[in-house]
């Protein structure tokens, strides 16, 4: 369970998020929606612990803890995963090494032993076959190179192999075409469970046709302005979101 | 850290107080005193009973010497030498040429696996798999162990200390040394030539190929002791041999002159793959401290169709002043230069190579990876060079650079020379920076941000990591984390 209370941070002296409240419960999939400029990327990044935001108020518990102090591979550890909307490219570092990499350095500080290479290997096969990642891509260097729906079906691989307790996923849909968007989709769809929550950040209500969220927010100005079922994102999606931030305003 | 910590100490507590016996002109004692003159070369000299011929090259080398100047184009910085102030020879107690490794020093033996590199033939003997390895350690001046001597004479192969080369083959010794780094090639050099205490020599005879790989370790633990290795490598025709040189310092105080000089000579259809490790003590975060590594190392490709390959990792020293180089005169030779240098803390690196190309149809490739963190300085200098007559050279330099944090810095200083129209040279060069948005994701699948570092910049090395052998390339990643800790946060 993801719990944010009265989120405010900023960069570089610029307030981004503004008293920003939230809750996800286990096994919901609650969606962000909001135009550009609101802060849905930053909240995304404040959650995950990047450093050169700075919170000036506000707490963010994950699973009953407050993680704001913890550092981003502490959360890691803890079972939060970010997939970014802009995977960022490590040259030189084989894409199996890194996802070993990483899987093993959770697993290192959650006092679980190590996987060896085989049983490692036998995971990623089942994984990578699934969201159509070929053996190719995992021998190349990470996200170098990749297109854009290669690089979006790779967080998601990395997101079932770290399998989180909570994941974010920032923008996931964006430069997806229909059939990359539904592979993505059930590769997320799969990953659902009793005892793991989704943020979903999206500007479109066409991902929530694939991720059907059980609860939608309205984020403008750092916070989020309006909550509801499903049907608040087809609203949405007619009438656009200025009724809903000169409401707020 | 503290596995490393923990390394320096106790070594700093080995051996230090083994080498109490005093010397004036007894022969039989373990340590020449301090300071330099014709005496303590001649000293030298008569410790390992060299015959005349190799007394007067050494006092003709010292000779050259004083009327020499040190080197001042490098972009290092240090306290002027006293060359008066060191010694010269040093040996271990317990030389007197130990056949097997019951007989070495078990403190020794301890040291050396404290520092984490076990005399591979433990391992071997234990039933261990793997890849063999003839290991020629030299502790200070004197190897206290050769290896697989056996094997490798069955083959033909002649591996052993050089001080033992000069008397069982004395004709390839004269024939060889200087041959490739003269005497008078550099203050360094010169200064070598006429000290030079011990060092491995390898001779592979024609078309054999070496059964295994050949490894070194030089390490470097009397105080105030320059080291000066001598390593001579011969690869007769259309042989071929591997050449590991690993090296590690215990921390000391007061900084260490280290002066080798490496000649390489592969004749016709000849190959030597030349790969060093170099984690010696970079003195500490103030720049207090730390070995001053000023080495001459060529190999000259004199042979048709010869090839010599440089592969070198440096994390180490506080100075580093080296520029592994290969003399390109045998038509269709090629020389290879693969370079990873780390500089963290104060350390100061000024460090690449050299191809000249003499003959025709010659190639060289240089591939340079620098990595400066803390407040160090890291320079690549290197120098492609086309004779006239060297029709159809082709060169391919790429350099690349790694900056880590914002008090480090980077140079790429270039020399390239071509007297031949029809010489293709090539030059790349990239300076990057890990970048935030690099470590945040490392971070945010976790990686501390220390592991993160480590993870990226093994990439950034990776091309010259697999040139290396393989349980030398796991080595060298592990060194590589080592070295950069502290270096972000």
């Amino acid at each position: 369970m993801l719990e944010i209370r009265n989120l405010h941070a900023e960069i570089d002296g610029k307030k981004i998020l503004n008293g920003l409240t939230l809750t996800v419960k286990d096994g919901e999939v609650a969606a962000i929606m909001g135009p550009n400029g609101s802060g849905k990327s930053t909240l995304s990044y404040v959650v995950a612990g990047r450093s050169d935001y700075t919170v000036t108020a506000g707490e963010v518990f994950l699973n009953g803890e407050n993680i704001l102090e913890l550092p981003p591979h502490e959360r890691a550890a803890r079972g939060l995963f970010l997939a970014f909307q802009y995977p960022v490219e490590i040259p030189g570092v084989t894409t199996h090494v890194f996802l070993r990499t990483a899987l093993n350095a959770q697993r290192k500080a959650r006092g679980e032993a190590e996987l060896k290479t085989a049983e490692f290997m036998k995971l990623m096969r089942a994984a990578a076959d699934k969201l159509s990642v070929t053996q190719e891509m995992l021998r190349r260097p990470l996200n170098v190179g990749f297109s854009g729906g290669e690089k979006k079906r790779l967080e998601i691989l990395q997101m079932t192999l770290l399998a989180p307790k909570f994941g974010i996923l920032d923008e996931t849909d964006s430069g997806l075409d229909i059939d990359a968007l539904r592979v993505v989709s059930d590769g997320v769809n799969d990953l659902r469970a009793p005892d793991r929550g989704f943020l979903v950040i999206t500007h479109y209500q066409r991902l929530l046709d694939h991720i059907k969220p059980d609860t939608v927010h309205i984020m403008a100005q750092g916070r989020i302005i309006k909550t509801g079922g499903p049907e608040l994102a087809l609203e949405l999606e007619k009438n656009g979101y200025r009724d809903f931030v000169a409401d707020a305003a | 850290m503290a596995a490393v910590l923990e390394t320096l100490e106790t070594v700093k507590s080995v051996d230090v107080d083994a080498y109490k016996y005093g010397f004036v002109t007894d022969i039989e004692s373990d340590k020449a005193p301090k300071g330099l003159n014709e005496d303590i070369v001649r000293f030298i000299s008569a410790k390992k009973n060299e015959p005349a011929w190799l007394t007067e090259w050494r006092l003709d080398a010292y000779r050259r010497w004083l009327t020499m100047t040190e080197p001042k184009w490098a972009r290092v910085d240090y306290p002027k030498i006293d060359y008066q102030d060191l010694y010269y020879y040093s040996a271990p107690k317990t030389h007197a040429g130990p056949k097997s490794l019951d007989e070495v020093d078990p403190e020794l033996l301890k040291t050396y696996e404290k520092l984490g590199i076990p005399l591979r033939e433990r391992e071997i003997l234990a039933g261990v798999q793997g890849a063999k390895v003839a290991v020629d350690a030299v502790f200070d001046s004197v190897s206290v162990a050769t290896t697989f001597r056996e094997e490798l004479s069955k083959a033909g192969v002649v591996f052993c200390p050089i001080s033992e080369a000069v008397h069982s083959h004395p004709e390839l010794v004269q024939k060889y040394l200087g041959s490739v780094v003269p005497v008078t090639d550099n203050y360094f050099a010169t200064l070598n030539s006429a000290v030079f205490s011990d060092g491995s020599f390898v001779y592979i005879p024609p078309g054999v190929r070496c059964p295994m790989e050949l490894s070194t370790y030089f390490r470097i633990n009397e105080q105030n002791t320059g080291q000066f290795e001598r390593t001579l490598i011969i690869a007769d025709k259309g042989s071929y041999v591997s050449y590991l040189e690993g090296c590690t310092a215990p921390k000391r105080d007061e900084n260490q002159l280290h002066a080798a000089v490496v000649e390489l000579i592969a004749l016709e259809d000849a190959e030597i793959k030349y790969s060093t490790v170099q984690n010696w003590y970079p003195g500490d975060s103030q720049g207090r401290g730390g070995i001053y590594n000023f080495v001459t190392k060529r190999g000259d490709c004199r042979g048709d169709r010869s090839k010599i390959s440089w592969t070198q990792v440096e994390t180490g020293s506080a100075i580093t002043w080296k520029y592994p180089s290969c003399i390109l005169r045998g038509d269709h030779s090629r020389g290879e230069f693969y370079s990873i240098a780390i500089s963290n803390g104060r350390q100061q690196v000024d460090s690449g190579t050299k191809m000249l190309h003499l003959g025709r149809n010659t190639t060289s490739r240089i591939i340079s990876k620098g990595i400066s963190a803390g407040r160090s300085s890291n320079t690549y200098r290197g120098q492609v060079f086309a004779h006239r007559k060297a029709d159809g050279a082709r060169n391919f330099t790429n350099c690349d650079s790694l900056l880590i944090g914002n008090a480090c810095g980077a140079h790429t200083v270039p020399y390239i020379e071509s007297r031949n129209s029809g010489a293709v040279f090539e030059h790349e060069a990239t300076t990057s920076k890990i970048s935030e948005d690099q470590l945040f994701y490392c971070m945010q699948r976790g990686l501390s941000a220390e592991e993160a570092t480590a993870l990226i910049v093994n990439g950034f090395v990776r091309d010259v990591l697999q040139q290396l052998p393989m349980e030398f390339a796991v080595e060298a990643q592990k060194l590589i984390a080592v070295s950069l800790e502290g270096s972000v946060g």
